[in-house]
């Protein structure tokens, strides 16, 4: 750790170059070459998701390095670090999302229930119900809220008949919150809600195909903060009956939704742990700097 | 002196301002303490010299040889003896024509004679001492306007804003003459209508199932009094478009959704163009592939099980038509499909739909009346297409649905009933006029509805 610390506050030491010559890649390289590893305990005991060993890359470039993590049951997870660090590709590679980028790449192991992911007998497809996903921009289809929300039950044939299908989109939109909202205008169009309410609209979307998992790119970037405190009360209802990723750009939200924090950093995985412990009390210089503001 | 010359005149010399212009306007501000107190860019001051130069010297060219025909017309009425005037006008204009031959050519098919050889030699004098005075004219003009812009350039003129000013006007006129031009077509078809509609009663033209518009040229004529009921031709164009859409829509469609969705970039980048080659293909070629190989191919096909098809039947010349639209289809709707946000499409996804249900249910439905808009595009485009169908379809007014019979379309009996000599009076030639003023109103609604639908669906994304 020492050499890391001073590194990082006299970049000339070590050095044999002068250090105002030093460019910005150099240093980067600096940080990145002195990554080793994570610090904290990747793993849990029960987890729901396991990942080892994740690279990913897009084409030539890689935007992972060798990250670990396990995603466990009841829980929030968080992943904060500066733009670009990869927490974004890591998120997309639990559902197999990258699949659809055709330059990208994915290895290691990463398995759901013990079940691989990339495995010879799972359906990406049937993955993608099972882990859902809600991104940063709220993207409702060109379809009534009712559709928005059956969209998934009907693909997936979740329900025998009429009666069925409005009970889950019912039940959806109760868990969501935004029931009371949209009683009485089933029919209107999903775009023509505010921002928050798409926003939940969404989230009842995934909920509605009965995921295990969901994963949560930035939910609140494009929210403003009433409609964020909102989706940010929901995200906790729902830990109590699923596992929970979220990829955020706020350290407070972070704090306030989350169980467990992992640090990302140049693509790699730097700090994992108790949300509290990750705030108050970090171990890595690159966690500490990140959170006291110093970069990101 | 050709107008061209005069032109390129004024252009050099408003060259020439521009650059004085700007060089004063450099001077005077190094008087007062650089540009930045100049009002505006040295730029601006050499423009308004140079437009102030041109200007005045192009309107005078115009509006010269806008009047000096008739002018030069009337000087040259007081040579021509009172003789002819008394054999009325067609004579004194005889009379003109020749005088102008013979200053132009130096002669005639008659030897002139004395008068009329002295009357070329007036209005070869006068038209020197015009085109002299023209020249000065226009060279003082272009010097005034300079020289008074070039007095003007000081700290204080809003040079700026009066270019802008002439840099719209120009900008207007120039969006203007094409609105300009569609009322004058509009105007003129419509007055040649009304008078088609002054021998035919419009009830008789839109409800009439019997076309046949062989009307009596000389009196002596009989038993061609000619009906014009323009309901066959319009059924006609309406099959043949129908046939075309049915053979545009699906193949259009499906590879918009391939190119779109499933293409790779490099195929996107090969096939793309090609297919937007089809549209390159002038609609002549169409027409002889249609009429030379489609129609008889469909005519031993219908033949072999039995079928009696005519040889010009109105399924070849739809199907080719329909290949020629193609390429509307494929690109508008392509335009649309790869508008629709990605993140449907992730959204999507992330449900658990497979590619295929996210096209036909969330990609589709979505780039829906963009796509509703191309088809009625491509519609406009096939009611109206022409070549193809002279060269394929038949002449007979047929009023029937069955493809297999040959019919015809509004704008093949407006290309018969136009070519070749025609009396210009005659309702059998005012007929056309009639007929393109429907068709033009037809296009023109189905092009309204689809710049609306295009328009709604824009309006929802942005």
């Amino acid at each position: 750790m020492s050499t890391v610390t001073s590194r990082l506050v006299e970049p000339a030491v070590g050095h044999p170059k002068d250090y105002r010559s030093t460019t910005v890649s150099d240093s980067h390289q600096d940080v990145f070459d002195n990554i080793k590893g994570t610090v904290g305990d990747v793993t849990v005991d029960n987890p729901k998701m396991r990942l080892s060993n994740v690279d990913v890359f897009y084409g030539e470039k890689q935007a992972i390095y060798d990250v670990s993590l396990d995603i466990a049951n009841n829980e929030v997870i968080a992943m904060i670090g500066p733009s670009g660090c990869g927490k974004s590709t890591f998120l997309r590679c639990l559902n197999r999302m990258n699949d659809t980028i055709p330059t990208c790449r994915v290895t290691g192991q990463m398995s759901l229930d013990g079940e691989d992911l990339y495995g010879p007998d799972l359906d990406p497809v049937l993955l993608r119900a099972r882990v859902g996903m809600v991104f940063q921009k709220p993207n409702p289809f060109a379809k009534s809220i009712y559709d928005n929300v059956a969209y998934g039950p009907r693909i997936h044939g979740l329900a025998g008949n009429r009666a069925e299908l409005d009970e889950i989109v019912i039940e959806s939109l109760q868990k969501a919150g935004l029931y009371d909202e949209v009683k009485d205008r089933f029919d209107a169009p999903g775009t023509s809600l505010s921002g928050g309410q798409q926003q939940r609209l969404c989230i009842a979307r995934t909920i509605a195909v009965s995921p295990e998992v969901i994963l949560m790119d930035e939910p609140c970037s494009a929210l403003d903060p009433i409609a964020t405190a909102r989706i940010e009360e929901l995200i906790d209802e729902l830990r109590q009956n699923y596992a929970i990723a979220i990829v955020t750009h706020s350290m407070q939200q972070a704090a306030r939704v989350s169980q467990r924090t992992a640090y990302f950093h140049l693509g790699k995985l730097v700090e994992v742990g108790e949300t509290n412990h990750i705030f108050t009390n970090p171990s890595h210089e690159l966690t500490e700097n990140y959170i006291t503001g110093r970069f990101g | 002196m050709p107008i061209t010359t005069l032109l390129l005149l004024a252009l050099c010399l408003a060259f020439v301002s521009f650059v004085i212009g700007r060089q004063r306007a450099y001077a005077v501000a190094k008087k007062n303490g650089g540009t930045k107190n100049l009002h505006s860019l040295p730029g601006h001051y050499g423009l308004m010299t140079g437009l102030w130069c041109a200007l005045p010297a192009i309107a005078i060219i115009v509006g010269w040889k806008l009047f000096e025909g008739p002018i030069v017309s009337s000087l040259l009425d007081s040579s021509i003896p009172q003789a002819i005037h008394d054999r009325g006008s067609i004579a004194v204009d005889l009379y003109k024509n020749e005088i102008n031959n013979l200053a132009a050519s130096g002669n005639i098919a008659a030897e002139p004679s004395i008068e009329k050889q002295n009357a070329a030699n007036r209005l070869i004098s006068v038209r020197s001492y015009s085109s002299i005075a023209l020249l000065i004219l226009t060279i003082a003009a272009a010097v005034i306007g300079a020289s008074l812009a070039y007095r003007k350039i000081k700290t204080d003129t809003k040079a700026r804003p009066i270019v802008e000013r002439i840099v719209q006007f120009f900008l207007v006129a120039a969006a203007s003459i094409a609105i300009l031009t569609t009322i004058g077509i509009v105007f003129s078809v419509l007055f040649e209508a009304l008078q088609f509609f002054k021998q035919v009663s419009i009830v008789e033209f839109v409800t009439g199932t019997k076309w046949s518009p062989q009307t009596a040229i000389r009196a002596d004529q009989t038993g061609a009094s000619g009906s014009f009921g323009a309901i066959p031709l319009f059924m006609g164009t309406l099959l043949i478009s129908a046939i075309a859409m049915l053979v545009a829509v699906p193949f259009g469609l499906m590879s918009a959704v391939y190119l779109a969705e499933y293409a790779s970039i490099k195929t996107r980048s090969i096939v793309k163009p090609l297919l937007e080659i089809l549209a390159g293909i002038p609609t002549v070629v169409y027409g002889f592939f249609a009429a030379l190989t489609v129609a008889p191919l469909i005519r031993r096909m219908g033949e072999s099980i039995g079928l009696s098809v005519a040889s010009e039947s109105a399924l070849a010349a739809g199907i080719v038509m329909g290949i020629m639209i193609i390429p509307f289809v494929s690109s508008l709707s392509d335009d649309v499909i790869t508008a629709v946000p990605q993140a449907m499409r992730d959204g999507s996804a992330g449900l658990g739909a497979t590619k295929s249900e996210t096209v036909r249910k969330v990609v589709f439905p979505a780039a829906l009346p963009g796509i509703v808009g191309g088809i009625l595009l491509a519609a406009s485009r096939a009611i109206g297409e022409t070549m193809i169908v002279v060269m394929a379809a038949g002449l007979a007014a047929n009023l029937t649905l069955n493809p297999l019979e040959a019919v015809t379309t509004v704008t093949v009996q407006i290309v018969t009933l136009l070519t070749g000599d025609q009396e210009f009076d005659s309702a059998k030639t005012l007929a056309a006029f009639a007929l393109g003023l429907m068709l033009f109103v037809t296009t023109l609604i189905l092009n309204v509805i689809a710049l609306r639908v295009v328009r709604k669906y824009r309006e929802q994304y942005d």
